[in-house]
């Protein structure tokens, strides 16, 4: 039996609340991300407009949130199918190292987000 | 935790529906951009570190592999969207009987398709 210790928010319900507004999120800075591109750019004003600082809060929360969903989402995946009853104990094994992956590749998107918006 | 807790069905056995295959879909293709994400901010790196790496990265996705990427990725961007804005209208209550749940997978199948194209169209 999959145990909910490594759940997001220790709870179904906050993981289902916060997997929904991440995702709202998401979509509104993805559509915002395609208008921008779709109507054309040059460096110039790509750079002046990652510059400015609305946009670094918009693409922070983003951020933010893609961890979040990921997190919530890869969980919801792998104690699904990588599971005692599928896999005996290797499924709990298993799951743990890729979960712990998963969060590192997580904390490396985060930390490189963030050194993009602030380090240029 | 309880030993007694529900255990989901063995899904192996059963023949699935539409709705079904949508929403393992939904999941492969979040797990796709969960590893999509890697390029994603690779990219929006090359685009702010420098004039230079800008211009760089314009002419890498003028390639035809970067334009096979790009168009996965929007591929797997559309469907995931478009799945989950499934899943909210459902949490508000709505299409969520047998026939709705079937209707609005159909939809997202097929807005999946006309959007990819489009995409694919855009992109090269």
């Amino acid at each position: 039996m999959v145990t909910t210790v490594t759940s997001f928010g220790r709870n179904g319900l906050s993981d289902w609340l916060i997997q929904r507004v991440s995702g709202v999120v998401l979509l509104a800075y993805t559509l915002f991300i395609l208008w921008t591109v779709a109507t054309g750019v040059d460096y110039a004003s790509w750079k002046a407009l990652f510059d400015q600082t609305w946009l670094k809060v918009f693409s922070l929360m983003a951020l933010l949130s893609l961890v979040a969903h990921a997190w919530i989402g890869m969980w919801a995946v792998l104690t699904d199918y990588l599971t005692e009853r599928l896999m005996g104990t290797t499924g709990n094994v298993l799951r743990l190292i890729l979960q712990l992956l998963i969060a590192l590749v997580l904390f490396v998107y985060m930390v490189w987000g963030v050194q993009i918006l602030w380090g240029y | 935790m309880s030993e007694k807790r529900p255990v989901n069905l063995d899904i192996g056995s059963i023949r699935l529906p539409i709705t079904a295959w949508v929403s393992i879909a939904h999941r492969a293709s979040g797990v796709f951009l969960f590893v999509a994400t890697a390029f994603l901010v690779w990219a929006l790196d090359a685009s702010l570190r420098s004039a230079e790496s800008f211009a760089a990265l314009q002419q890498l996705l003028t390639g035809p592999v970067a334009k096979v990427v790009l168009w996965a990725i929007s591929a797997g961007l559309i469907y995931h969207s478009l799945a989950g804005v499934r899943h909210l209208v459902m949490d508000f209550g709505i299409a969520e009987s047998m026939p709705g749940g079937v209707l609005s997978a159909r939809i997202v199948i097929g807005l999946t398709v006309v959007l990819t194209l489009l995409a694919g169209w855009w992109i090269w």
